[in-house]
């Protein structure tokens, strides 16, 4: 089991207001991720869920009881920290042994826990040493091997792979898909990655200044953003966003298209415009076109082989299908956004 | 940021070293303002009727008490002064390579940890000692008549003493904030042409003047109480030549057993060190935010 | 060091360097020295500086004649007992202070800090009258409470200095694994302080070692530590130099190696963490 509903949940230091009121259910086994910049209050949100801040107001119910006053300890709730927060004073084996120590659990069935965590997670090499003799991606397994030898109802992940290099980030991020995929538990992730978020939820949960922005599966965020915002922060590149006339021909406040749904054509097209960038990932290109109708150069991507360079003209057609429209508060106008013109 | 359960446990936690401080120092505080006000003396411990401010301008008025003033400003002016140049240049000294840093380093630090009575005595009767001292014999081998430092220069005695005791706080710390600066700001002005001194004057005593500052403000602390010192050496002799405030506060209750008076010199001396202590909790604090 | 300093004058800085650290070490060189000569020798023109039959002679007659183990012990009572009493008082509020900051908490160093500069002579007549008042007088256990007073905010502005520096989040992990609030504190934080908790150790007992208002105050002979044991030799018996050297170096020596160990830590207890 591992549901968790936040109801009306506030949270305040002082006169400053993190989170103003905000309902959220999570289901048990799923995977769901806090997404936005940073100072969005998704950090905090996983702490009051925690249990390691106190709510300002609103209730949090675990699998049916109410936890909104219980110590983090009680919650049947397992962390892994960004700093990763290990035990410099004890060994892997102790580090993972702790909360089961602190449980009361008996010897033998502690030791069988802890050989079972290193084995999957590949810690048996290590497990007489310190954290410090550890590299980063080690140290990450062994925070995630604390936590899961407790079998906890839900895992609460605290920007885990920020700390870490590109390379080994990727790989971490298949392992805790792994993880999931086998041990089925509730797994609540803050991150300020979209493209970690996309990857690897069931439910991602944007926000912004402590309001939940939209709560849907990766690809509902990404079909149907529900305004500005979320068309803006999830997509890689990010979505060009129009106003002015274009938008007004589609009658909407702000007209939205990705830049991989814009047609390229070095001869024809809707819109006329002067490369100004081209980058070359050699899969795809990127390339970064001023135009008249945008004051922004417009993001497009085109083939990796598509021969342009900076300077060159070129000629962009947005897919009509593909288009987001936006009203004048910057919410998405649902429907056909067909209009003449 | 943290819950109300660690908040309460936090307040729990720290009740008790704040209240035994705020013990400490309300209870004999009031106690000695308030016998400051009575004519009390211990040959006389039963009457102890209230005088007002006389035992404040008994003291104050005291020809000892103004003497006692400037020896105290002398004490601890004098000890700053030895203290905080020669440390400069020790520091700048212990800074360099050479062969047996550590060695120096712990030749150099040794006086602060001999406690203060043994250095007083060591210093009066083995260095300074007209006769055997080793100051005398030196300078008669050289062939220039000993000096009778106790009697003749009391309060210079006291304060090489002093200074001889604080010298090695004051090489440490100035090392420690001389070790902390980067070598890449002292290579940018090499680059821009600056010279040792110019470096010297603009980059590194800047640097070094947080420390310098924090030395002064916390020796001078110390420095204000010196009493073992004295106590051992000239006990403030000869006539008050070299009696400071806190050996002639401590003189007026033991010798004289006039607690009004002394009372009356302790809460003088309270408000001397607060003017420094405002400046010293100031400069901490700021600090503390950095 | 990116370059290479010439031997020339490399070589020069040592001389000087040594000579300069030889002049300020002399006094306790030469008392040391001197601990080992007879009385006569000790005051011999021109004094002799190793050339001399070295004797144990004046330790012997230190211990016999005045009772040395027993200010040597009161001094150990007196400094471990206050730094003891110390931790006990500090460790809690030093946590409190790093790991659950609130507005005041500041103010509260602050203020502390502030206490440990009232000068003791402001304080003396009343604790004085105090200790009379209820027997404390020259007693270990009334200059343990005192010398745990005055050293009590540099210990707790030392541990909060170090504990500041280990981060939160191992202290709540700690509590997502179901450790308590003293569990927290014995088996997580305190491992981890170790070494400031032993550098906070060191300096308080140097502290309370040397501390000599107090102990020459408040003490007659039961409760005498070293401080006032040496401070007897001020009276003529002070002409005997040989036999003062050997008890000064009895005094100063268990705390001159203690404080060599601990000489990084020490600016930073004494700065108040204002110099690191």
């Amino acid at each position: 089991m591992g549901q968790i509903h936040l109801e009306k949940v506030r949270k305040a230091f002082g006169d400053v207001v993190i989170i103003p009121e905000l309902d959220l259910q999570i289901e048990d086994g799923e995977f769901v991720v806090f997404v936005g910049p940073s100072g969005c209050g998704k950090s905090t949100l996983l702490r009051l869920i925690a249990g390691l801040e106190d709510v300002t107001g609103g209730k949090i119910v675990i699998d049916g009881a109410d936890a909104t006053t219980l110590p983090p300890a009680k919650r049947g709730l397992a962390m892994v920290f960004q700093s990763y927060a290990l035990y410099p004073h004890m060994s892997v084996r102790k580090n993972i042994a702790f909360p089961l120590k602190m449980a009361g659990m008996d010897k033998a069935e502690i030791d069988r826990r802890v050989d079972y965590a290193a084995k999957t997670l590949n810690l048996d090499n290590y497990i007489d040493r310190r954290p410090g003799q550890l590299s980063g991606g080690q140290r990450q397994r062994v925070a995630i091997g604390r936590a899961i030898v407790r079998e906890p109802k839900a895992f609460l992940f605290d920007e885990p792979l920020s700390n870490l290099d590109a390379a080994l980030r990727v790989g971490m991020r298949l392992e805790i898909s792994e993880l999931h995929q086998r041990l089925k538990t509730t797994m609540i992730y803050v991150t300020h990655d979209q493209v970690e978020a996309m990857t690897m939820a069931d439910k991602i949960v944007v926000l912004r200044a402590g309001n939940i922005e939209q709560v849907g599966s990766p690809l509902e965020l990404y079909s149907q953003p529900r305004n500005t915002f979320v068309a803006g922060f999830i997509g890689s590149p990010r979505m060009n966003l129009l106003g002015g006339k274009e938008a007004a021909g589609y009658a909407a406040a702000t007209m939205g298209i990705r830049p991989e749904h814009i047609r390229l054509s070095t001869t024809e097209g809707k819109w006329k415009g002067t490369v100004k960038v081209s980058e070359h990932l050699g899969s795809d290109t990127f390339l970064h076109v001023e135009s008249p109708v945008h004051d922004e150069p417009l993001t497009v991507r085109a083939d990796g082989e598509f021969p342009v360079h900076a300077g060159d003209v070129v000629y962009l057609t947005p897919q009509e299908d593909k288009i987001h429209r936006f009203d004048d508060k910057g919410l998405a106008i649902r429907g056909n956004g067909r209009v003449a013109g | 940021m943290a819950t109300l359960h660690t908040k309460s446990a936090a307040r729990a936690m720290m009740a008790p070293a704040v209240i035994v401080l705020l013990i400490w120092m309300i209870v004999p505080l009031a106690m000695t303002l308030y016998f400051s006000t009575l004519n009390y003396t211990l040959y006389n411990p039963i009457s102890t009727p209230f005088i007002g401010f006389e035992n404040y301008s008994y003291f104050l008025t005291d020809p000892t008490f103004l003497a006692a003033l400037a020896n105290t400003l002398i004490l601890v002016l004098g000890v700053l002064a030895i203290t905080v140049i020669g440390g400069i240049l020790i520091a700048l000294l212990l800074d360099q390579e050479f062969y047996g840093v550590n060695i120096v380093r712990l030749l150099v630090i040794a006086p602060f940890f001999v406690m203060p009575t043994v250095a007083a005595l060591v210093w009066k009767n083995m260095m300074m000692n007209p006769v055997y001292g080793v100051i005398g014999q030196l300078l008669q081998a050289v062939g220039l008549a000993p000096i009778d430092w106790m009697t003749e220069v009391p309060l210079l005695s006291i304060v090489i003493i002093v200074a001889w005791q604080w010298l090695p706080f004051a090489t440490l710390i100035l090392l420690t904030a001389l070790q902390s600066l980067s070598a890449d700001q002292k290579e940018a002005a090499e680059m821009d042409g600056a010279g040792a001194l110019s470096i010297f004057w603009y980059i590194t005593l800047p640097h070094m003047s947080r420390a310098i500052t924090v030395v002064i403000l916390i020796q001078t602390i110390f420095l204000l109480s010196i009493y073992a010192e004295i106590l051992v050496t000239t006990q403030g002799g000869p006539g008050s030549q070299s009696t400071n405030i806190t050996y002639l506060v401590a003189q007026q209750a033991t010798s004289y057993g006039d607690i009004g008076a002394a009372s009356a010199g302790g809460i003088v001396a309270v408000v001397l060190a607060n003017i420094v202590a405002i400046f010293l909790v100031r400069l901490i604090g700021k600090n503390l935010d950095a | 060091m990116a370059r290479n300093v010439t031997t020339g004058r490399k070589i020069g800085t040592t001389i000087l360097a040594w000579f300069v650290g030889l002049v300020i070490f002399f006094p306790i060189l030469w008392t040391f020295l001197t601990s080992f000569k007879t009385e006569l020798q000790a005051i011999s023109i021109p004094p002799v500086f190793v050339g001399f039959d070295w004797t144990l002679e004046n330790y012997r007659t230190i211990q016999t004649q005045s009772n040395y183990f027993h200010f040597m012990a009161n001094s150990i009572y007196l400094s471990l007992g206050s730094t003891a009493l110390g931790l006990i008082f500090a460790i809690p509020a030093a946590w409190a202070m790093a790991f659950s900051p609130t507005k005041r908490t500041k103010d509260v160093l602050l203020w502390m800090l502030s206490t440990k500069m009232l000068p003791a002579v402001g304080v003396l007549i009343p604790i004085y009258l105090l200790f009379v008042r209820f027997g404390l007088l020259d007693s270990r256990l009334g200059l343990i409470v005192v010398l745990f007073l005055i050293n009590l905010p540099i210990i707790v502005w030392m541990l909060y200095t170090y504990f500041k520096e280990i981060p939160g989040e191992i202290l709540e992990a700690a509590r997502m694994d179901g450790a308590s609030l003293g569990k927290e504190i014995t088996q997580v934080l305190a491992p981890m302080a170790v070494p400031g908790i032993a550098s906070t150790i060191l300096l308080n007992v140097i502290l309370s070692w040397n501390e000599a208002f107090w102990t020459l105050n408040l003490t007659t002979s039961n409760a005498a530590p070293l401080t006032a044991f040496i401070a007897s030799f001020s009276s003529p018996q002070g002409n005997f130099y040989a036999k003062l050297s050997a008890a000064s170096m009895l005094a100063i020596a268990p705390i001159l190696i203690v404080g060599w160990f601990s000489q990084k830590q020490l600016v930073r207890g004494l700065t108040f963490g204002a110099v690191k």
